[in-house]
């Protein structure tokens, strides 16, 4: 199914020459996922209701809100992995088409996963295959999207490895040796190694240490910044939030309660409960 | 440049000659969590600052200078009134701007220096300095030679740059801050107590900085406690006056 995306209505003019990636402020008149009214109950409890959210290229955009808000939901329905009830989401591939997420097949959606998407997942068991080497793990994404020469695949994941700070002595080594810490950088440059344009990440921090954590979100936003990804990430980390996102939106009961300009909603929040969010950080 | 937020609408009036212009700038605070409690902060607010200009806030701690300047960042959102800003070759009222226009305000136009260092962890000195200038486009190792220079001039030892400044001294992050700040030769510039922590030399280098970026044509707007640094560098001072205090 095609659709117009709605345009934004004041469209931008093109991009000053020299615009760094990841600096794209900018970056372009339309949105790249755009979603309209999404609403999704769990029996009489409503995980989603009338949610609305666009992510133009090159923006982090975080979602955040405590467990049961709504935000891990959100993130599937905007992927793919769950049907709303109601309401559209909206995709505009590299040549300038938009697709609705929901109505597009498996098969489509499970391309459009392997290519223009990553999906980093809490617990890297489910984003790896724990009986496949590192290197297998890197460069089983980069076949499934067409590479065939062995050593430019293995090349690409020892250098993908090493971006991600891993020894790429442990090419060949299981996951199942590795650390959480680690195993969460190679489910990030098994994601990365194709380049995606849209990247989802739930909770990519969760289960880690908070000195491994550190290290990760830095790596992250290196990697952002430097390929000109745009990210929904979903936390609870308000830390994380403001160390990665442009902006960010704020659930509470599967509503948007606040949205905005990352270091705004932080430092001036207007909701009850955003106060109530940024209030019970602790300090470091 | 997103449109939401272009001013201004026809009528009204416009920025004039000013790189800066507010216009009845209202901003108060309600605290949900202590009984909605309401706190006025500033109330119609008009400001403007032209090209070449440094401005310093005046008036008592807890006037709402800081507010002001938080307002005029688009960190705090304001409540009442325009905040009006030459960017490129038309007028943005961040006020009304959306996410995306503000951060492309902020990589284009407008700088600010806050009184403390937000530290990122691992990142070294030198790209923290840079990646303004890396965000506009410029090459990584151009940005770098310029922070270096900047850095040096604010008499950070090259050895320190490197590092993340996460161990350094409040003087050297402030350094670091300021070197962020002024690199990128902003139009409008925010300055919140430049001169805090540091000795008599480096504030001898903040008011060069300054007194450059004037003739350069920025806009300066300062909070400056050092009366001898404002002296210096201040063509007027605009009074803030607290909406409390009024009451």
């Amino acid at each position: 199914m095609m659709h117009d995306l709605p345009h934004h209505p004041h469209p931008d003019p093109p991009p000053p020459a020299g615009e760094g990636r990841g600096g794209g402020v900018s970056g372009g008149a339309c949105p790249l996922l755009a979603a309209h009214g999404l609403s999704l109950r769990y029996g009489a409890v409503p995980a989603l209701d009338d949610v609305s959210l666009s992510i133009w290229p090159g923006e982090v955009v975080a979602i955040v809100g405590e467990s049961g808000s709504g935000k891990t939901t959100l993130l599937r329905v905007l992927s793919g992995l769950l049907r709303p009830e109601a309401g559209e989401v909206l995709y505009r591939d590299p040549e300038g088409a938009a697709h609705s997420i929901h109505g597009m097949g498996e098969a489509a959606l499970r391309r459009l996963h392997r290519s223009d998407w990553g999906f980093v997942h809490q617990n890297p068991r489910d984003g790896l295959r724990l009986g496949v080497s590192a290197g297998g793990n890197i460069g089983e994404r980069l076949m499934a999207t067409g590479a065939r020469h062995y050593g430019c695949i293995r090349a690409a994941a020892s250098d993908w490895l090493r971006r991600v700070e891993i020894d790429p002595a442990r090419l060949d080594h299981l996951p199942r040796t590795f650390s959480g810490g680690m195993q969460q950088r190679l489910q990030i440059a098994r994601t990365l190694v194709t380049h995606p344009r849209l990247v989802f990440m739930d909770e990519p921090t969760g289960g880690l240490d908070v000195s491994v954590q550190a290290r990760l979100l830095d790596l992250i936003r290196g990697l952002v910044a430097e390929l000109g990804l745009s990210v929904l990430l979903v936390t609870h980390d308000i830390a994380a939030a403001r160390l990665l996102a442009h902006r960010m939106l704020v659930m509470r009961r599967g509503r948007v309660v606040e949205s905005g300009l990352t270091d705004r909603v932080l430092d001036d929040p207007q909701h009850e409960y955003t106060q109530l969010l940024v209030a019970s950080v602790l300090a470091a | 440049m997103s449109g939401a937020g272009f001013a201004p609408p026809s009528g009204a009036p416009g920025i004039g000659p000013y790189a800066l212009r507010t216009e009845g700038l209202g901003k108060g605070f309600t605290l949900h969590l202590q009984g909605s409690t309401h706190i006025p902060v500033l109330g119609g607010v008009d400001l403007a600052v032209a090209p070449g200009e440094c401005v310093a806030l005046a008036g008592p701690s807890g006037a709402g200078k800081s507010t002001l300047m938080r307002c005029l960042y688009g960190n705090y959102g304001a409540d009442r009134g325009r905040i009006l800003l030459r960017h490129g070759d038309g007028v943005v009222d961040l006020a009304a701007a959306d996410p995306r226009l503000v951060r492309e305000v902020r990589r284009d136009t407008l700088g600010y220096v806050s009184q403390f260092l937000r530290v990122i962890p691992r990142v070294p000195t030198l790209d923290i300095v840079a990646e303004p200038l890396v965000a506009r486009g410029l090459p990584r190792e151009e940005a770098r030679a310029r922070a270096a220079a900047l850095l040096a001039r604010l008499n950070l030892p090259a050895r320190l740059h490197g590092l993340p400044p996460a161990t350094f001294s409040g003087g050297e992050q402030q350094r670091v801050n300021l070197a962020r700040g002024f690199a990128p030769h902003y139009p409008v510039l925010l300055l919140d107590e430049p001169t805090a922590s540091l000795d008599a030399g480096n504030r001898a280098v903040v008011i060069d900085l300054i007194a450059q970026a004037k003739a350069a044509r920025a806009a300066i707007i300062g909070i400056f406690h050092d009366t001898e640094v404002r002296d210096r560098v201040a063509d007027r001072l605009f009074e803030v006056t607290s909406m409390q205090a009024a009451a």
